[in-house]
């Protein structure tokens, strides 16, 4: 059984300028140990799905229109507040995109690192600083017993991001949901950040959803990726399936897209026009109105998601119909 | 070679840092650009690469005039800006224009693009007042906008059209080079070649300059004639852009493009990638000899002795390092 299971989850945004259905529809599972990756462009609604799945989204304007989140057979969206404090932050945790505005500037490093400890576990306080100072040397910041009381401004983004992380695996999560934890970083501390991500899974054998734009930092890292494109998935496949043979056009404009993968000199591909407005009806298949290969009929009709070869699904029905 | 558009030499930016509120005294200096000289001729794209806080934003800043230089000089065709007027910098800034980062903070959310376009014209009487809309309209067809937008606030547009936008109001008075100051790290994949496209199309069509800030080596690779990859306020080398990035020479270069991911899952997981330790040093406090040793994998003892000058080691490369020939 997969330890997490999210089944048509629909997630809007209620605003003044009408309902923006962030998610539309979004089913996915995740096994014990395994590395999920979730690629898209910015409104995607990436993070939102596991926004949702965390109960971090502002409600209102947020609202789960509908949907299941089942994690080890409790469903994160319906279960009671008391359920689900004891599942987050201590079998689910998660890792956020800004390491300067994740960490509270108020408390020392210290204090925020044992908190999950400390309200999840029945541990002291010495025996909490402890693990907290073995967390921190676990992801490899050097002088772990000095640097755990400084303040947060008193470390690098990078640095920050290994605090982060700590905090996270405190509590030898099975599942972490990490949001574009590289973004922020310059890709030498990215390199660093991607191996301890790496190491700290292989060490506490714990699954990864792993948000990113970037297709380059998926190939290193996950074992299967799924593509988003306004609030829909578009192609999920194992990683070499999708870098090798995507069937998506979006999956291959994104790829095309990738500028060290072009030849210097030529024209950059690029993919014309912008993604849809998500608070308008989208009849047909969302990515039709920028698409190379689209006739009347993908405007039309909606494009589902079906599966084509054992874990490989896309939801292009030019592509289903073999015509491309 | 004729004269370069742009010269600098031996560059300097030191911000003093100062303790206590009153009776502040000095407490050292952050020496963000320390000791740059690069030329840029015309129509030239130059890339500058570097990690965050190497000081290529305060270079950029430095050669618009917009920090105090510390030290050297800034030539834009013939006219010294060290040492220049306000009114001549002011006049020499017609030439000299910036795209900066983040096309949300960069646009003044209360002026329409027709008066953020209208206004170096006017500040500069370009043209007639007359014929101010017609130049606005122009330039908006110039960067791939509809001038029937015209009329609308930035916050109307996305973050791509914005960045155009910017490109527009660059290009307003003509200018001869053009400082794009990360201009497309704040964009999405599919956004980003449409923005590399257009300035590479613009430079080509314009004789422009470019000097294209980025801390991505794939980006800046596409865009450039040359690369010059900065490390802690220095040079550390400089050559033409297939070349520094095919066949790296200085350790931080090597290291630098080790650590972009490439999109292909079969290499990714087996290749084998030079991973710095630790994070960049502190410019208060930089260290001895050549600023990149304690990252180094090939550092040695000769190393921590003297900051190496950057020295030409091929015909159109320089490189700033000791071992440059036993690595």
């Amino acid at each position: 059984m997969p330890l997490l299971t999210v089944t048509d989850l629909r997630t809007s945004f209620h605003t003044r300028s009408g309902v923006y259905r962030a998610v539309d529809g979004v089913s996915f599972s995740v096994e014990r140990g395994e590395t999920l990756g979730i690629v898209g462009e910015s409104g995607s609604g990436k993070s939102v799905t596991c926004y949702s799945i965390m109960g971090l989204l502002p409600v209102p304007p947020a609202r789960i229109e509908g949907g299941s989140a089942v994690f080890d057979g409790i469903d994160l969206l319906q279960c009671t507040p008391a359920q689900s404090r004891a599942i987050r932050g201590k079998r689910v945790a998660m890792i956020f995109q800004d390491p300067m505005t994740s960490l509270n500037p108020y408390l020392r490093v210290s204090e925020q690192l044992i908190e999950p400890l400390l309200i999840h576990e029945k541990i002291s306080k010495a025996a909490a600083l402890k693990r907290g100072l073995e967390a921190l040397e676990a992801v490899g910041i050097n002088d772990a017993a000095r640097r755990i009381h400084l303040y947060p401004h008193e470390f690098s983004g990078g640095m920050r991001q290994r605090v982060m992380i700590a905090m996270a695996l405190i509590t030898k999560p099975e599942l972490l949901i990490a949001d574009e934890p590289t973004t922020a970083l310059d890709v030498t501390v990215q390199a660093q950040i991607l191996e301890l991500i790496k190491k700290m899974q292989r060490d506490l054998g714990m699954a990864v959803i792993f948000i990113t734009h970037d297709l380059g930092v998926v190939s290193g890292l996950c074992d299967r990726v799924q593509v988003m494109y306004a609030g829909r998935i578009v192609e999920t496949a194992d990683v070499r399936t999708l870098f090798h043979a995507p069937l998506h056009p979006y999956t291959r404009a994104l790829q095309r897209s990738i500028p060290a993968l072009q030849t210097k000199g030529a024209e950059l591909y690029t993919i014309r026009g912008l993604p849809p407005d998500v608070s308008k009806p989208l009849p047909g298949c969302a990515f039709a109105p920028r698409c190379e290969f689209a006739t009347e009929r993908c405007t039309a009709t909606p494009a589902r998601l079906e599966t084509v070869a054992a874990g490989h699904a896309h939801a292009c029905l030019r592509a289903h119909a073999g015509e491309i | 070679m004729s004269a370069p558009l742009l010269q600098l030499t031996d560059l300097k930016t030191h911000f003093p840092l100062t303790r206590g509120f009153i009776f502040k005294r000095a407490a050292g200096t952050v020496k963000a650009v320390d000791g740059v000289s690069l030329s840029v001729a015309r129509g030239e794209v130059l890339g500058l690469v570097g990690e965050s806080g190497c000081g290529k934003s305060t270079l950029a800043r430095t050669i618009m005039q917009l920090v105090p230089t510390t030290a050297g000089t800034v030539v834009l065709e013939g006219k010294n800006l060290t040492t220049g007027s306000g009114a001549e910098v002011r006049d020499v800034r017609r030439d000299l224009q910036m795209v900066f980062q983040d096309p949300y903070a960069s646009l003044n959310p209360r002026m329409t693009v027709f008066d953020m376009l209208a206004e170096p014209l006017r500040v500069h009487t370009v043209c007639a007042a007359a014929d101010v809309p017609a130049r606005v309209a122009e330039l908006m067809r110039l960067v791939g906008l509809a001038p029937r937008f015209m009329q609308k606030y930035p916050h109307e547009f996305s973050g791509g059209q914005r960045q155009r936008i910017a490109i527009a109001r660059a290009l307003a008075l003509e200018p001869k080079i053009i400082i794009a100051d990360e201009p497309v790290s704040a964009l999405d994949v599919s956004i980003q070649a449409q923005i590399l496209n257009l300035l590479a199309q613009l430079c080509r069509k314009m004789n422009l300059a470019l000097i294209f800030i980025a801390h991505d080596l794939s980006v800046v690779k596409h865009i450039s004639d040359r690369i010059a990859v900065m490390y802690l306020g220095k040079i550390v080398e400089l050559g033409p852009a297939l070349d520094v990035i095919e066949r790296p020479s200085h350790p931080y270069t090597r290291a630098l493009i080790s650590a972009i991911p490439t999109a292909n899952p079969d290499t990714e997981r087996t290749r084998q990638r030079i991973v710095l330790p630790g994070d960049p040093p502190s410019p208060i406090n930089p260290p001895a000899g050549c600023a990149f040793h304690p990252r180094c994998p090939h550092a040695q003892e000769k190393c921590k002795a003297a900051a190496p000058p950057l020295i030409r080691a091929e015909p159109a490369r320089e490189v700033a390092c000791v071992r440059l020939g036993e690595i």
